[in-house]
């Protein structure tokens, strides 16, 4: 085990407040920890000297719950292809090193504290359609909804978004539209998605502009931030199913709604 | 009718229903772009090609085509450039606190200076119409610059565009103005058919090495008409 001597510029900020970066040494880092437990390590240290520890998010430290953010040397999760923060380890670095640790920048995202940010926009846009509605009483017979293996793979593969905000770190224009297309396309491919589909595409894109990310501009930072490797071409099938959607809506038939009942 | 304009200032007032309108005008004037190369390349031709080419344009349809031509360019034109930059807006405003470190990956430059090259592209546009359509500053309107062709009185357009292009300020901004165009059409070309929902994993390689291409094409055959005149005295 060898020890890795790093320079820090973390930044510091409470909410509503304007920040600033600060600049801490981190001396004595065993390259085998995480990029988590060596911020665990420098708070210990900044703790037994009296001073505020660096606030930041984190759960599973296993990869899978998108709790842990971190724009490090100006990419989201650092410079690991398809890694979670809490998945980098100090190996990737030297000796020597100055590492810039910033909270996930965008409007939709304010910071809490130093690099916590409030990710609640993807929450309200989950709300507004990335769901199903269906009866839950006992579940289906198995296989009795056939679903191609192609389809299947594909909407697995959009479910594997665990929402943590990298996409819109990694924008220029702090869009959100892979993690939109994502959840909405995870969805919109398979059966149980259709009754829903339109609405669902309509609601979600409107609540992302509500939320005030940016817009896409084509440029895929997003997909080669993504730490689970989502695929830009769900936003193409977002593209297209939206503007299906627009379209129907504009020029379609409004069902009669019989008067009474509510 | 109101129904269904409702519908339409949602669709524009959303992010993606301004990219879809950017791609199709895009498309309009990516086809205009190569429709207007292939027609200033008959200089090469001669003198009577290119005078015949703008003739015919001039009296198509009793002359009304190329004021359908122009109605529909401005149009398309318009919505381009006032969606994208309504969209710009919107793009630095999603992020406030700007990054102490920012790395792109995977983008090309071309792609982050859109805006900036869009708007001298369309500085570049009118002074092109001032130049060569409207004739301000220059003497291309008066008697010198018409010619009988197959007994009628015609406008030279060659003896035009030889003596615009032997002024070196004019040629020099053309060329500027062919490089930042070719610079936007390698990003914007391969852009449309992700916004329009086309792309494919198979597809996308390919409108990308197209994109290319045709920004290569348009750069090369408009300098060379340029060069050809300015700097190898080509029709002096």
């Amino acid at each position: 085990m060898s020890q890795l001597n790093l320079h820090l510029k973390v930044w510091r900020q409470n909410a509503g407040q304007p920040g600033h970066f600060q600049d801490i040494e981190a001396p004595e880092i065993p390259d085998h920890a995480s990029f988590l437990e060596m911020m665990d390590i420098v708070n210990e240290r900044l703790i037994s000297k009296g001073q505020e520890p660096v606030a930041f998010d984190h759960d599973c430290r296993e990869g899978i719950c998108g709790m842990c953010s971190m724009q490090i040397n100006g990419v989201p999760h650092g410079p690991e292809k398809a890694t979670t923060t809490c998945q980098l380890h100090m190996r990737k670095f030297r000796t020597g090193d100055t590492i810039w640790v910033e909270p996930f920048r965008a409007k939709a995202f304010p910071v809490i504290k130093d690099l916590v940010v409030d990710r609640g926009a993807f929450d309200r846009i989950q709300q507004a359609g990335g769901f199903i509605s269906v009866r839950t009483g006992a579940p289906q017979d198995a296989n009795a909804l056939p679903i191609g293996k192609v389809v299947a793979d594909a909407a697995m593969d959009a479910a594997a978004c665990i929402g943590c905000g990298a996409c819109v770190a990694a924008c220029k224009n702090a869009s959100a539209m892979l993690f939109v297309s994502a959840k909405a396309g995870q969805l919109n491919v398979l059966p149980q998605g259709q009754p829903e589909k339109d609405r669902r595409t309509l609601g979600m894109v409107r609540q992302m502009d509500k939320e005030g990310f940016g817009n896409c501009t084509n440029q895929y930072e997003c997909e080669a931030a993504c730490p689970k490797e989502i695929s830009v071409r769900w936003i193409t099938k977002l593209n297209r199913d939206y503007a299906v959607a627009a379209v129907k809506e504009a020029l379609g038939n409004t069902p009669k709604v019989a008067g009474g009942g509510d | 009718m109101s129904a269904v304009f409702d519908s339409f200032s949602r669709f524009y007032a959303s992010s993606i229903g301004k990219k879809i309108l950017v791609a199709l005008t895009g498309l309009m004037l990516i086809g205009f772009v190569f429709g207007h190369l292939v027609g200033n390349l008959l200089i090469f031709a001669g003198q009577d090609a290119i005078n015949e080419y703008g003739h015919l344009l001039q009296t198509a349809l009793h002359g009304g085509g190329v004021w359908i031509a122009r109605v529909g360019l401005l149009a398309a034109v318009l919505i381009h450039v006032v969606a994208t930059v309504s969209l710009t807006k919107q793009n630095n405003a999603a992020r406030p606190d700007k990054y102490g470190q920012h790395k792109a990956q995977v983008s090309s430059k071309s792609s982050h200076t859109m805006i900036l090259s869009g708007l001298t592209i369309l500085a570049f546009v009118v002074y092109h119409l001032l130049h060569y359509t409207v004739r301000i500053g220059n003497s291309f309107n008066s008697d010198a610059y018409k010619i009988d062709l197959h007994g009628e009185k015609v406008h030279n357009v060659y003896k035009m565009v030889i003596d615009g292009f032997s002024w070196a300020p004019a040629s020099l901004f053309y060329l500027i103005a062919m490089a930042l165009l070719s610079s936007h059409l390698s990003h914007g070309f391969s852009s449309l058919f992700q916004t329009l929902g086309i792309s494919t994993d198979k597809s996308e390689p390919v409108f990308k090495k197209a994109g290319y291409a045709f920004a290569g094409l348009i750069f090369a055959g408009n300098a060379a008409i340029v060069l050809s005149i300015w700097l190898f005295g080509y029709g002096r």
